[in-house]
């Protein structure tokens, strides 16, 4: 840190570059595994219809980042899930069954 | 059967010719038997690194359509007898290899050579798959931005979807008074973000257009930095184990001060 640092207290460059990319990546990273995700979404719709009847045409599955607490910079991969339920009957049939 | 190490970045222009001719030329030096590869075909540059430009007759499509011999094809250099390049078709795209072919013509080295270093074009397209599809290893090039890195991020994946597993990153064009601003990503921080072993650190460095202008490595260059780097790194390729250079150079108490108040750099 020189002077010119302390004095203006200038936000170095590369501490945004590295948050900016490693946003894109994830974005990348999960891009490139898209059948990986389509495997995700199969085995999801096939546990929750144990429990309900789902739209697996709706569905929609997708990762995110979303910051941890209040740091700055740093991300945590969220896995977020849309699914339209078009009926919760067999959630029911399922707690008598387990009584 | 010898190595066969394709050098590749994703990102056109970060070194990846550079890093193939210096890293070539430095195994050649401590006396390895060493093939260099240009698979850019249509945009051929290895030669003129290299100062080997006067010397084609044949090139690499002419040895895959049978034109000519493998060992007609093959150029060696002026300095280093144990040193050889197979020059890119310069008039021909990229269509003109299969990944199969490469497959077989690199099989054929790797019985002759102990090195084979393939110069990868830029771009994850043909040219890209061409290039890879013999290698047994791979070097990524990248230098500290955030397209560079991006790039080889993605390339990464790539090489690893296609077996070419644990690649090994070369980081060019370090400008420590960058660093040291806090300007530019450092080593560390690209290593975090990438996640792959560190082959070595290149500072950017005036001696690599000059050796380029006479079309002669800067790995054989004592005096260079940036030949002291590619050095490093072959020794780090034959499995010594060299520290990462310090890229921050001393300049003595004056020049401490000086860059304190920002008058030097």
């Amino acid at each position: 840190m020189d002077m010119f640092n302390i004095l203006w207290r200038r936000n170095p460059s590369k501490k945004t570059a590295k948050d900016r990319l490693k946003v894109v990546l994830v974005n990348d990273r999960t891009n490139c595994s898209n059948q990986v995700l389509e495997m995700l979404k199969n085995d999801i719709v096939k546990a929750l219809n144990i429990y309900m009847d789902i739209d697996a045409e709706a569905l929609d599955i997708q990762i995110t980042q979303t910051p941890i607490g209040d740091s700055q910079g740093e991300y945590m991969p969220v896995l977020n899930a849309n699914i339209p339920i078009k009926n919760i009957r067999k959630f029911k049939e399922q707690l008598n069954r387990r009584e | 059967m010898g190595e066969v190490y394709v050098v590749t970045s994703g990102k056109g222009g970060v070194g990846k010719t550079t890093s193939t001719a210096n890293i070539g030329t430095g195994l050649a030096i401590v006396g390895k038997k060493v093939v260099m590869v240009d698979a850019d075909i249509g945009l051929r540059n290895l030669d003129v690194v290299m100062g080997l430009e006067n010397r084609i007759v044949y090139d690499i499509v002419d040895v895959i359509e049978g034109a000519c011999r493998l060992k007609q094809a093959l150029i060696r250099d002026k300095r280093y007898s144990d040193l050889y390049l197979l020059p890119a078709a310069q008039t021909k795209d990229k269509s003109a290899l299969t990944p199969e072919q490469m497959q077989k013509l690199c099989k054929q080295l790797r019985e002759e050579f102990e090195y084979v270093i393939i110069d990868c074009p830029a771009g994850i397209e043909q040219g890209f798959k061409n290039a890879i599809a013999g290698a047994n290893k791979a070097i990524v090039v990248t230098t500290p931005e955030v397209s560079a890195v991006r790039d080889a991020d993605r390339v990464i994946g790539l090489l690893e979807a296609n077996d070419l597993r644990n690649p090994l990153l070369v980081l060019n064009r370090i400008r420590p008074e960058m660093v040291k601003r806090g300007d530019m990503m450092t080593i560390e921080d690209v290593m975090e973000i990438l996640a792959i072993e560190i082959l070595g650190v290149v500072p950017d460095d005036e001696s690599i257009v000059i050796s380029t202008n006479r079309g002669d490595p800067c790995v054989a260059d004592d005096s260079s930095w940036a030949g002291r780097a590619y050095r490093n790194i072959t020794r780090r390729l034959l499995g010594e184990i060299v520290p990462l250079m310090k890229l921050q150079q001393e300049k003595g108490f004056l020049g401490r001060i000086l860059r304190f108040f920002r008058f030097g750099s």
